[in-house]
């Protein structure tokens, strides 16, 4: 294939949706992907080198030689990270990219979190604003997603959603022991407890067979396969169309551009550690907020010396992910099951409409804790070390509950990406470096939260809470990261329109989180899914017949 | 010129027997240093003790792979968990009687050095994470949590023409 019609940087969430809608349509495609191919054998279940557990290493990528990054911290002190360490704001470097290891949380974000501005205006110092789409337009895609990946969940107990055409395509998992006693308990709160929504099988679907409610969930590929990612979905029909060439372990390094200010490809870094370079009539960056972001910064060339789309020093911007906050709750009898994936009641009764704050967020009992996760979270007061670490972790490994949740950021300006002007990565092209904090009354905000998670606890049952509300000395992007190629109207203070086009550059599209405006209250994962299918109709409509097929 | 003394016998040691250690990268020596502080942070009771569960394999192996990094930090922690011990009872930890190796885990938790947390954290790992990394040998730490190992719950059940839980 010397030139394709579309090259796609980046086989995740969106990535693999824009392949699979643009090969079905005829496009010629290659989607480009730095990390392998994992399948459900390689799941190892290993506690501590997983996506999420990282001590000893990234089981998806990137691996830790080679790659670091460089962050500021609020003392304005720069250092270099590897990418398992936490200050990376890690998500994953394989096919699939977080949706082969994640939770699987399946939100549709509110209306309102596409209005924030006209709901609450602008806090002073930040940038927060109104996304020039709303929920109405990506409605059908949010549908589209739901069911062709495939979701369990049920909403009819949850009056607070937008408008929506249908309910879920599975029903939701057989309730819990946490879902047994947290429940009850909202009610009595005057709550509207409902099963999470979920991009995982609860009964047989796309050919695949349901979640085994194993202990081993978020951060891990599924034994089972029973979790839906772009990697079992979306990315299979893609080649299946004949249309569609998967290039794993293959680094796009640059968008190229001809004399005419279009880009004509990518140059990338190939399996063997070659440069080469896919020519192509379209290029689609999908890598997620922090590399997409890099890979425009690193497209410099004569029309655009600052990186491609970023005129207005626009790129990279508004970095973005979620404060999670919340309480831990001790019992005095068992909470504790062993029946996965654990995380199974929300409410979002707090997403929005308290007097005084900007939003708020989804509140939901978290994933199962394995024995590593409980080290450092027996009650106050219990020992480090000796007798009384060891028997505090007998008494209380199967009474405990979290319930926290995604506070929305309040974002800002100076939260963002950009070059580190020493580091290189190791095929000598400058790493991310990433700065700056939310707007403060994220904390604010996240304190609430914390405080209503703890009443939840309390009316359940606890006998003993403790708010998990720590302040982060710098953004916390990580699984959840966007924002840093805001989708908007005016080039000034935005990178793609409302296509997710560059502004500058007819034919590249940003296509992933990096274009969210604001990043909702909850996971952010299908709402990614829903603009990909929504940016690849625009994309389509748009496309005016292949120069050249293969 | 206790403490100088002891480093420089510690590195004789971990340079001159690395070949007749049984350990990955540790001296016997060390080893034993390590065995005694891990037995502080997770002692024996109704279940094993940190080095009976094999943490000391744990860590020894990953000194050779991802804790590469914290190599110094492990020497210079072995040398001055000999220094305090030599200083309440003359003797290196690994042969001092329990009750002064307990004092010597406190004083080095109470000055929350580097080396203590970072071995608290890699014991802990080692006693509770997965059995394939050398600790945890037989998931001790998980049966006595009450885990199932293997686990049998989900496998036992699934059954892909009932949908889960049914």
């Amino acid at each position: 294939m010397n030139r394709a019609n579309a090259v796609i940087v980046g086989a995740g969430a969106a990535g693999g949706i824009v392949a699979k809608e643009l090969s079905t349509a005829g496009l010629s495609v290659v989607l480009f992907e730095r990390g392998p191919w994992y399948t459900p054998a390689d799941c190892r279940k290993d506690d501590l080198r997983n996506q999420r557990t990282t001590v000893l290493g990234n089981a998806f990528g990137p691996e830790d030689r080679g790659f670091p990054r460089v962050v500021v911290d609020a003392g304005g002190v720069a250092r270099i990270v590897r990418p398992s360490d936490n200050a990376y704001q890690n998500n994953a470097a394989c096919v699939g990219v977080g949706t082969l290891s994640y939770g699987a949380q399946a939100w549709r974000y509110m209306p309102q979190d596409f209005r924030m501005k006209s709901v609450y205006g602008t806090p002073p110092g930040s940038s927060l604003e109104d996304w020039p789409i709303g929920y109405e337009d990506l409605e059908p895609f949010y549908d589209q997603a739901e069911y062709e990946i495939g979701i369990s969940g049920d909403y009819a107990p949850d009056p607070f959603h937008g408008p929506r055409r249908r309910g879920l395509p599975m029903p939701p998992l057989p309730p819990n022991r946490e879902w047994e006693i947290l429940e009850p308990a909202a009610r009595r709160l005057g709550l509207h407890p409902f099963a999470i929504p979920m991009l995982r099988n609860s009964v047989p679907y796309n050919d695949r067979g349901p979640c085994m409610r194993c202990r081993w969930c978020v951060g891990f590929a599924c034994e089972v396969d029973a979790k839906n990612g772009s990697q079992n979905t979306v990315i299979p029909q893609a080649l299946a169309t004949g249309n569609c060439r998967l290039r794993t372990r293959c680094t796009a390094m640059e968008i190229l551009m001809d004399e005419s200010g279009h880009a004509c490809g990518v140059e990338y870094i190939d399996e063997n550690g070659r440069r080469e370079r896919q020519l192509s009539d379209i290029v689609v960056v999908s890598a997620c907020a922090i590399e997409s972001a890099r890979l425009l910064l690193n497209s410099k060339s004569r029309l655009f010396p600052n990186g491609l789309g970023n005129r207005y020093d626009q790129v990279g911007r508004h970095l973005q992910g979620h404060y999670y906050t919340g309480a831990l709750g001790y019992f005095d009898r068992d909470t504790y099951d062993d029946i996965g994936p654990g995380a199974s009641i929300a409410v979002c009764d707090y997403n929005h409409g308290t007097p005084g704050l900007c939003g708020g967020g989804m509140l939901a009992n978290e994933f199962i804790r394995l024995p590593i996760h409980m080290i450092d979270r027996l009650p106050p007061g219990t020992p480090r070390w000796g007798h009384g670490h060891k028997q505090a972790m007998r008494e209380w490994h199967r009474r405990t509950i979290i319930v926290m949740g995604p506070t929305q950021q309040i974002p800002t300006a100076e939260a963002r990406v950009t070059l580190d002007p020493a580091v290189k990565d190791k095929w000598g092209a400058p790493v991310a470096r990433i700065q700056g904090n939310c707007h403060p009354h994220t904390f604010e905000i996240g304190t609430v939260q914390a405080q209503r998670a703890q009443t939840w606890l309390q009316e359940a049952g606890a006998i003993h809470t403790t708010l998990m509300n720590s302040r982060p000395q710098m953004i916390s992007a990580g699984q959840h990261q966007a924002g840093t190629c805001r989708m908007g109207t005016d080039p000034r203070n935005s990178v793609v329109n409302q296509s997710c086009q560059l502004h500058d550059v007819d034919n590249v599209f940003v296509i992933d989180g990096s274009v969210h405006v604001s990043n909702g209250g909850f996971n952010p994962a299908l709402t990614i899914m829903a603009i990909a299918y929504y940016a690849s109709g625009a994309l389509l409509r748009g496309w005016k017949g292949a120069r050249y097929r293969s | 010129m206790a403490g100088t003394a002891s480093a420089g016998a510690i590195c004789v040691a971990g340079c001159s027997c690395r070949s007749s250690s049984r350990w990955e990268f540790l001296s016997d020596a060390q080893a034993e240093t390590l065995a005694a502080l891990a037995d502080q942070i997770i002692p024996e009771d109704d279940f094993p003790s940190a080095s009976q569960a094999g943490v000391i394999v744990y860590i020894d192996r990953q000194l050779m792979g991802p804790y590469r990094r914290h190599r110094d930090a492990y020497q210079a922690g072995f040398e001055s968990a000999d220094r305090i011990s030599r200083e309440f009872c003359g003797v290196a930890l690994a042969q001092a009687p329990p009750p002064i190796r307990q004092e010597v885990t406190s004083a080095l938790a109470e000055q929350r050095s580097d080396f203590f947390e970072l071995a608290r954290e890699h014991i802990m790992e080692g006693y509770y994470g997965s059995p394939r990394h050398g600790g945890n040998r037989d998931a001790v730490s998980w049966r006595m949590l009450g885990l199932e190992e293997p686990p049998l719950r989900g496998r036992a059940k699934y059954d892909l023409s009932k949908g889960a839980g049914s």
